[in-house]
C-alpha cells in the first residue's frame, strides 16, 4: 500500500519538472564533506517531516521544498549547530508537525503516558496469569 | 460480568465516535506557521528580476502594515490569485512580493501577462526565507504591520471573498 | 451483458447471504426440530454464494481484459493500449474492483467453510455461518448501494483514461489482493471465534478448526507486507523499506493481532487453555483488518496519501465496523466471563512463554495502534502533531526486546510445567551467543544501541531456532515442528537484515556528469552516459552505469526516471545489484546543472545496503514456515480422520457379523 504515498510523491515530482532550469539548493542533493557531520543531518533529516508530501521525511523526498529543507539542515549542521537546535528552529516556524519526534508536551503526553501504563498494564496481565498458577501449582 | 470484559468496547466506542466526528469536519492540510505575532526575521533578498526592486526586512519597517506575497511564476493558484492582488493593490496596500525559485524571464513574463501588484519583489532561490516565515507552500500571504512583526497568515490563493478580511486585519494592525 | 450477468450474480449472492444468515441464526434453536432442518440450507446458501461471487468478479477480470469501455469503471481506470497484465491487474486497483474482489474471497472463503468442515458441533458451524453471512452480506450491501462495479456509462467512452502508473508494476499488482486475502482469512477466524462464543464451545476441536484458518491468513497478511515493502524499497527511490507511515501500520497491525492469535489458537488446541485471550484476539485480528480498510479509505487520518478516498464510503466502513466490532465487542463483553478460563499451568511452562509473548505482541500492537491514531485525536482539537519512527522504533522496542528473548528460549520448554534446569545447557548457549554478539558489535565500532541489540538478537535467536530440534529424530520431527523452526528462523533473519542495515548502510549522493566516477564501500561506479528512452506509455530518462567491486568485473546498471502519459505522472526506477551479503541501489534524479567544463549534470543517489535483502528473505521463511505448518497439520487431521473412518468401518463390519451388537451410531469425529 505504499504506492499511494508514492502517488503523492510523484505528483510533486510534476511541478518540480515545470521549474528544473533552476539547480536546487546547493546541499539539497549533496552530502557534508565530513562522514561525522553528514551522519548527523541525516540521523536529523531522516526525522523531519517534508511539508509539501506529508508523509515523508525530507531526506526521502523529491519535493523541491524538501530539497531546500535538507539546505538548511546541512549548513546549519556544517555551520557547527547541534541538530536538536535545528529542529526546535525548524518546529518554531512550522509547529509540532515538522517533527516526527513527539516531544513531551501538554499536547502528547498521553504518547509518553500509555506505553508506561501498558508495561504496567502487562506486568499484571503476566502476575495475574503466571504468578497466581504458580501458586496453585498443577490444578 | 466482569468489568475487565468491558474495557476493549468503551476503546472502541471512543475511536468510533472520534473517527465519526472527524468525517463530519472538514479537512485541513494546511500547515499553519507557528511565526504568527514573532517578529519578522532578518533577510536581504536580491531583485527577482530588473523591473523591482528586491526586498529585506528594512522595507517592512514604519509607515503602514504590509503585505508580504510568497508566490512563483511556476505556482498556477498564483495566477487565480492576481486579480485579488490587484484590487488589494488598488485599495492602498503595499504588497512585496517574494519569488520562490524563480527565472527573472519568467518573473517578467508572469507580471506581464497577470499584472503587476508588487512594489518589490525579492528573489528566494533556495526558499530560505519562506522556511524562515514558516511558509509550507505558494501562494502565501502574510501580513506584517509597522514594527516588522508577522501578525497573520493566509494559506493558499486569495479568494474575492478573502479581500474584505484582508483589509480589515491590515486595518486592525495599524 | 457483461456487467449485467456480473450485477445480476451479485445480487443473487446478497440474497443467498441473507438466507445465511437467517438459516444460521434459526440452526441454533435446536429445541424446534423443523428450525434445526431449515438451518441446513446456511451451508448450501454459502456454497452457492460463493460460485456467485467468484463468477462475479471474473465477469469484472473479464471486462477489463477485452477493455469493455461501457462500463464506467473499465474507462476510468483502464487503457486499450495497457500491457494486458496490467489490465487484468487493474481490476482491483481501484475501490470498487478492490472491494468486489475482497467480497468474493470472503464468500470463496464462506463456501469453503461451509463445504468441507465437518469437525465443529453443528450449533456452532450455524453460529458461525450466521456471524459469516451478516459480515458479507455489509459488504455486498456496501457495493450495491455506493460502489457498484458494473455501472455503465450513458455513452461508451472513447479510451480509458489509463491506470495509476505505479500500479503498472507487478509487485504492487499482486501486493493489495494478497493482504485482501489475509484479511478475509481473519474475518473467518473472526467468524468462527463469534461462533463458538455464541454457543459457549471455545474447545480444543474448535481451536483446531480454527488454526488453519488463521495460519492461511497469516501466511498471507506476512506475504502481502514483505512485498509491500519491497515495493516501497525499490520503487520510491529513497531506499527506504518501512517508514512508520499510517497506511503501513494499517497492513502492520492485524498481522500482530494475527501472529498473538496463531499462537493462543495453538495452545488451545494443544492444552485447552487461553480460551478468552483466543476469543479476544479473534475478535481483535478482524478488528484491525477492517480499521486498516476504515484508516486508508475514508481518508479521516491521511488524506493526501489515502486509496479512493471518499468521505461516504468511509461513513459506510465506519458503521459497518461499529455493526461487526462493536457487537462483537459488546457479546464479548457479557458473555467472555461466562467461558471458563481452561487449564491452568505454571510460568516456566510452554505456555507460560507463549501467554508472555502474547501480551508483548498486544502492547506492540496497542504502541503501533496510538502512534498511528494520536494524530487523528489531536486534530480534533486543531493541533496537528506528527508521530514517526523516533517514536515507534524505541517504544516498539520496550515490548520487542524481552519478547525476542522469550521467543529463543519459549519453544524448548515442556507444556504445562517445566524446569528452567532442565535446558540449562541451551539457556547458556543462547545467553553466552547473545552477550558475545554484543561485544563484539559493540567493539567493531560505534553504532546505535537498537541496531547494536537487533544484531546481537537475530544472532542469538536464529542459532535458538534450531534448538528444538535437539533430541529429536531429524526425519520424525513433524512437519508443523519444522514449520515453527522455519517462522523462528525467518524472524531472526529478518531482524538480521533490518538492523544490519540501519547500521551498516552507506550513501552517495553526487552531481555529476557522464564519464564521473564515485567510490561506495568497495564499489566503483561510473556513469557512462544519460539518454533518452521510451515505453509502451512511457518516457524517461535511462542512465547508464558501470559498477564494479573491488576491480572486478563491470556491471552494467540503468537506473530511470520515468514519464508517463496516460495519466501523467513521473516514477523513478531505481537499478539494483544483489550480492548474497547487500544491494548496491542506484537511482538518477533531475539534471544539476553545467560543471566547470560546460557538460550537463545528474543527480545521481548509489547506497550500499549490506544484507538487506534479508529482512525480506527473512519474510518469506516466516510464510514458508506458516505454509508447513498447515500442511502438516492438514496432513495429521487428514490421517486422523482416515483411522477414525477405517476404525469406524471395521467396528461396523463386527457389529453386522455378530448381528447381535447394536448398529454403530453416526457418532461425531473424535480428532
Amino acid at each position: 500500500m505504499r504506492w499511494l504515498i508514492a502517488f503523492l510523491f510523484a505528483m510533486q515530482a510534476i511541478p518540480a519538472l515545470a521549474q528544473d532550469a533552476l539547480p536546487p539548493a546547493p546541499y539539497a542533493y549533496k552530502q557534508l564533506d565530513d562522514p561525522a557531520l553528514e551522519a548527523k543531518a541525516t540521523a536529523l533529516m531522516e526525522t523531519l517531516r517534508c511539508l509539501r508530501c506529508q508523509s515523508q521525511s525530507i531526506n526521502d523526498s523529491d519535493a523541491p521544498m524538501a530539497g531546500d529543507m535538507r539546505h538548511q539542515v546541512r549548513s546549519r549542521i556544517l555551520a557547527g549547530e547541534d541538530p536538536e537546535d535545528v529542529r526546535v528552529w525548524l518546529i518554531e516556524r512550522y509547529g509540532d508537525y515538522v517533527s516526527y519526534q513527539p516531544e513531551v508536551s501538554s499536547t502528547t503526553w498521553p504518547l509518553f503516558a500509555v506505553p508506561i501504563a501498558l508495561i504496567l498494564l502487562a506486568l499484571l496481565v503476566l502476575f495475574g496469569r503466571l504468578g497466581r498458577r504458580h501458586k496453585n501449582g498443577d490444578a | 460480568m466482569r468489568t475487565i470484559f468491558f474495557i476493549p468496547l468503551a476503546l472502541f466506542l471512543f475511536f468510533a465516535g472520534l473517527a465519526g466526528y472527524m468525517l463530519t469536519q472538514e479537512k485541513d492540510q494546511t500547515v499553519a506557521s507557528a511565526m504568527i505575532d514573532k517578529s519578522l526575521p532578518e533577510f536581504n533578498l536580491e531583485p527577482a528580476y530588473d523591473g523591482l526592486p528586491g526586498a529585506s526586512r528594512r522595507d517592512f519597517i514604519g509607515g503602514e502594515p504590509k503585505l508580504l506575497n510568497v508566490w512563483a511564476s511556476w505556482c498556477l493558484p498564483c495566477i487565480a490569485e492576481a486579480p485579488q492582488l490587484e484590487t488589494l493593490k488598488e485599495r492602498g496596500v503595499e504588497i512585496i512580493g517574494i519569488a520562490i525559485r524563480d527565472k527573472p524571464e519568467d518573473v517578467a513574463n508572469f507580471l506581464a501577462r497577470h499584472g503587476n501588484p508588487y512594489t518589490r519583489i525579492g528573489a528566494d532561490d533556495i526558499s530560505a526565507l519562506q522556511i524562515e516565515i514558516g511558509a509550507a507552500g505558494v501562494p502565501e500571504t502574510f501580513v506584517i504591520d509597522g514594527d516588522g512583526n508577522i501578525r497573520y497568515q493566509h494559506i493558499g490563493d486569495i479568494r474575492e471573498n478573502d479581500v474584505p478580511k484582508l483589509l480589515q486585519i491590515l486595518e486592525d494592525v495599524r | 451483458m457483461i456487467a449485467e450477468v456480473g450485477l445480476a450474480a451479485l445480487w443473487l449472492a446478497t440474497a443467498l447471504a441473507i438466507l445465511q444468515l437467517v438459516a444460521g441464526v434459526l440452526g441454533l434453536k435446536t429445541s424446534d426440530a423443523r428450525m434445526a432442518a431449515f438451518s441446513t440450507y446456511a451451508r448450501q446458501a454459502a456454497v452457492v454464494q460463493a460460485f456467485l461471487a467468484v463468477l462475479s468478479f471474473g465477469l469484472l477480470l473479464w471486462a477489463f481484459a477485452i477493455t469493455d469501455l461501457s462500463i464506467k469503471l473499465v474507462a476510468t481506470n483502464s487503457h486499450s493500449m495497457k500491457p494486458l497484465i496490467y489490465k487484468l491487474t487493474g481490476t482491483w486497483g481501484n475501490h470498487e474492483g478492490s472491494m468486489l474482489l475482497w467480497v468474493a474471497v470472503l464468500a470463496l472463503s464462506g463456501g469453503l467453510l461451509a463445504g468441507l468442515e465437518r469437525r465443529l458441533q453443528e450449533r456452532t458451524m450455524s453460529a458461525t455461518l450466521a456471524v459469516q453471512g451478516f459480515v458479507a452480506l455489509g459488504f455486498y450491501a456496501f457495493l450495491l448501494l455506493s460502489s457498484n462495479p458494473f455501472e455503465r456509462l450513458p455513452i461508451p467512452a472513447f479510451e480509458g483514461s489509463g491506470l495509476n502508473p505505479l500500479l503498472q508494476d507487478i509487485g504492487l499488482a499482486i501486493h493489495p489482493p494478497t493482504l485482501y486475502v489475509g484479511y478475509v482469512g481473519l474475518s473467518v477466524a473472526f467468524s468462527l471465534a463469534m461462533g463458538a462464543l455464541t454457543t459457549k464451545q471455545v474447545t480444543p476441536d474448535f481451536a483446531k478448526v480454527m488454526r488453519p484458518w488463521v495460519l492461511f491468513a497469516w501466511v498471507f497478511l506476512t506475504l502481502g507486507i514483505t512485498a509491500g515493502s519491497y515495493w516501497a524499497y525499490y520503487e520510491l527511490g529513497w531506499g527506504g523499506w518501512w517508514f512508520w507511515d499510517p497506511v503501513e501500520n494499517a497492513s502492520l497491525m492485524p498481522w500482530l493481532a494475527a501472529t498473538a492469535l496463531l499462537h493462543s489458537v495453538s495452545v488451545l488446541a494443544a492444552r485447552d487453555a487461553l480460551r478468552t485471550w483466543t476469543i479476544m484476539l479473534g475478535v481483535l485480528a478482524f478488528s484491525m483488518s477492517m480499521l486498516g480498510t476504515f484508516l486508508v479509505r475514508s481518508g479521516v487520518l491521511t488524506s493526501v496519501h489515502a486509496f479512493a478516498v471518499d468521505p461516504e464510503r468511509g461513513t459506510f466502513i465506519l458503521v459497518l465496523l461499529g455493526l461487526y466490532i462493536g457487537g462483537s465487542l459488546a457479546i464479548f463483553a457479557v458473555r467472555a466471563s461466562s467461558i471458563a478460563e481452561g487449564k491452568r499451568f505454571s510460568a516456566t511452562s510452554r505456555e507460560g512463554a507463549l501467554v508472555f509473548n502474547n501480551v508483548m505482541l498486544s502492547a506492540i500492537l496497542a504502541i503501533v495502534l496510538l502512534g498511528t491514531l494520536y494524530p487523528l485525536l489531536t486534530e480534533a482539537f486543531d493541533v496537528r502533531v506528527s508521530v514517526g519512527p523516533p517514536y515507534f522504533n524505541p517504544a516498539g522496542a520496550i515490548f520487542a526486546v524481552p519478547m525476542f528473548l522469550v521467543m529463543a528460549v519459549g519453544p524448548l520448554l515442556r507444556w504445562k510445567n517445566d524446569k528452567p534446569a532442565r535446558i540449562k545447557v541451551e539457556l547458556v548457549l543462547i545467553a553466552s551467543i547473545l552477550i558475545g554478539a554484543v561485544v563484539l558489535i559493540a567493539v567493531l565500532g560505534d553504532y546505535s544501541v537498537l541496531a547494536v541489540l537487533g544484531l546481537a538478537l537475530s544472532v542469538a535467536l536464529g542459532a535458538a531456532a534450531f534448538l528444538p530440534l535437539r533430541g529429536r529424530k531429524i526425519g520424525r520431527t513433524p512437519l508443523s515442528t519444522w514449520g515453527m523452526i522455519m517462522a523462528h528462523l525467518g524472524v531472526a533473519v529478518s531482524l538480521f537484515g533490518m538492523a544490519s542495515e540501519s547500521a551498516f548502510t552507506q550513501e552517495r549522493l553526487a552531481a555529476v556528469a557522464p564519464g564521473t566516477t564515485e567510490e561506495i564501500a568497495g564499489w566503483t561506479v561510473t556513469l557512462d552516459s544519460v539518454d533518452p528512452v521510451a515505453g509502451p506509455n512511457w518516457t524517461a530518462i535511462e542512465a547508464r552505469l558501470s559498477a564494479s567491486r573491488n576491480g572486478g568485473e563491470a556491471i552494467s546498471l540503468t537506473p530511470q526516471a520515468r514519464n508517463f502519459w496516460a495519466p501523467s505522472q513521473a516514477t523513478s526506477e531505481s537499478a539494483l545489484i544483489t550480492r548474497w551479503d547487500g544491494q548496491l541501489y542506484a537511482v538518477i534524479g533531475d539534471t544539476a546543472g553545467i560543471d566547470a567544463e560546460g557538460n550537463q549534470r545528474w543527480q545521481l543517489r548509489i547506497w550500499w545496503k549490506p544484507f538487506v535483502t534479508f529482512i525480506w528473505y527473512g519474510g518469506l521463511l516466516i510464510s514458508l514456515g506458516g505454509i508447513l505448518a498447515i500442511i502438516g497439520r492438514v496432513r495429521v487431521d487428514l490421517r486422523r480422520r482416515r483411522a477414525v473412518q477405517l476404525g469406524n468401518e471395521r467396528r461396523a463390519d463386527q457389529a453386522a457379523l455378530e448381528e447381535t451388537a447394536s448398529p454403530p451410531k453416526a457418532e461425531p469425529e473424535p480428532v
